[in-house]
């Protein structure tokens, strides 16, 4: 059994919530860039001029890429070979969240109550998914989501004779409602199957993936290429202003379900598609 | 298209000579309030108070800016989705303000209310946050200090670029634009 120190966790947590802020992953950037290669709308190419410059200030000067610093979505893979010494995982990366939150001059968005709304004062709690895998290391993955996207998020239980054709129209009505609201040109993550709880976070776990990675079955790979593109032909374009960089890319994942069951949902993720990874 | 420069406060006239698609750089006082802020405004005003700020004439951005590091005015302050004010904006139009800055789609009652008392909205780059910083050259907070990040802040901005979205005469950039790039769907 290995041991990892409680504040060994909760110092990771820290970094990757300032990481993740101010730094836009590679892969992303790489979206972005080709994006405006190929924009045709003048008002879109100028958009994602600004988007670009805005994530080199942002790197260069140590400035948030966009003020809405999130909600810390921290995704943990735990080797089921490992202990954390001192105290609990979640714990660990709470207290990561408030040391990163305050001490990055990050915004504190988290309201302790959803109607009573007193700000926490920093931005803890964060919302953590623990996942028990082989071995004797610590994953973490921090996915900063903004509130823009996410409230245009939507979930359904459709039926098993709406099929394929019923998600395609479900997922690409949701991104046509978006609209700017949104922060297009979007990640688009699609969860399908499971059920009514589960859904919601197989759309959320398709935002963490690398950008650009395919599904590895080539049915919902060449699904997830055929919504990029009609969802690029809807004219929604970059801020909304018009053109054909509506999504940078779409993500489905999957999951087995119930035979009366096919629960879809949809979870946007703005360009600031932030995600930050460490492991201990 | 160049953009044109122009400085608060605005007049009728500065509202009636900007339409749907024209690049804007703001110079002068803007105020910064978001969905709090805008709530204590409109109850102050429902309980017959005086604002803590005169809006005649005046734009408002909805933003909630991270804190400010050291030595910086502001952190990062990019637009902040604009349809969670429809519901209190048309009382602040009321009010002769002249223009709102924020991202996304507004509700009809905003529209009417724009044109009934002659103003604009526009529409920043969301997420640009670190590059609409740079255009601020002073920060403050006016009231509703306990809010935070919602408080009702009162800034001076040079050259801050932002695009109408709605004009005073029914245009829209978002309806005409999608119109211009959308194609039927493949397959």
């Amino acid at each position: 059994m290995r041991t990892i120190a409680y504040q060994d966790v909760a110092d990771a947590a820290r970094r990757l919530c300032i990481d993740a802020n101010v730094h836009l992953g590679e892969d992303v950037l790489g979206l972005l860039r080709s994006a405006r290669e190929r924009e045709p709308s003048t008002l879109g190419r100028r958009v994602l001029e600004e988007i670009l410059e805005n994530n080199r200030i942002a790197a260069a000067e140590t400035v948030p890429i966009c003020q809405d610093t999130g909600t810390a979505f921290v995704f943990v893979e735990l080797g089921d070979e490992v202990r954390i010494n001192g105290g609990g995982l979640r714990d660990a990366v709470d207290e990561g969240v408030r040391r990163g939150y305050t001490e990055g001059y990050l915004r504190k968005s988290m309201v302790s109550d959803p109607l009573r709304r007193r700000n926490t004062g920093d931005n803890s709690p964060a919302v953590v998914h623990v996942e028990l895998v082989p071995g004797d290391r610590v994953r973490m993955i921090l996915l900063p989501k903004g509130g823009g996207a996410e409230n245009m998020s939507r979930m359904t239980m459709l039926t098993p004779a709406d099929g394929e054709g019923g998600v395609r129209a479900f997922v690409i009505e949701t991104v046509e409602r978006a609209g700017p609201n949104a922060c297009p040109p979007v990640v688009v993550g699609v969860g399908i199957g499971g059920t009514f709880d589960t859904v919601g976070f197989l759309a959320k776990r398709a935002l963490i993936r690398e950008a650009g990675e395919r599904h590895p079955d080539p049915f919902y790979a060449r699904m997830e290429e055929d919504l990029l593109a009609a969802i690029n032909a809807l004219g929604v374009g970059p801020m909304g202003y018009g053109g054909e960089t509506t999504a940078l890319d779409v993500r489905i994942e999957v999951y087995p379900c119930h035979i009366v069951s096919l629960p879809v949902a949809v979870n946007l993720q703005c360009h600031a598609a932030r995600v930050a990874r460490a492991e201990l | 298209m160049d953009p044109k420069s122009l400085t608060t406060p605005w007049s009728d006239a500065t509202v009636e000579g900007l339409r749907a698609g024209d690049l804007v750089l703001v110079s002068g006082v803007i105020y910064g309030a978001r969905d709090a802020a805008h709530k204590r405004l409109v109850e102050a005003l429902e309980r017959g108070e005086t604002l803590p700020a005169d809006l005649r004439g005046q734009l408002v951005y909805y933003v909630g800016p991270t804190p400010a590091r050291p030595g910086q005015v502001i952190g990062s302050a990019g637009p902040t989705t604009s349809t969670r004010m429809d519901t209190y904006a048309p009382t602040l139009l009321a009010q002769g303000l002249k223009g709102m800055i924020g991202k996304g789609y507004r509700s009809q009652p905003v529209l009417e209310a724009m044109r009934r008392h002659r103003a604009v909205y526009m529409a920043a780059t969301g997420g640009a946050g670190a590059l609409l910083a740079r255009c601020f050259t002073r920060a403050e907070v006016v009231a509703y200090e306990d809010l935070g990040p919602e408080a009702l802040f009162r800034f001076e901005v040079a050259d801050f670029p932002v695009i109408v979205v709605n004009d005073a005469f029914g245009g829209d950039l978002y309806a005409e634009g999608k119109k211009a790039f959308s194609r039927a769907t493949p397959g």
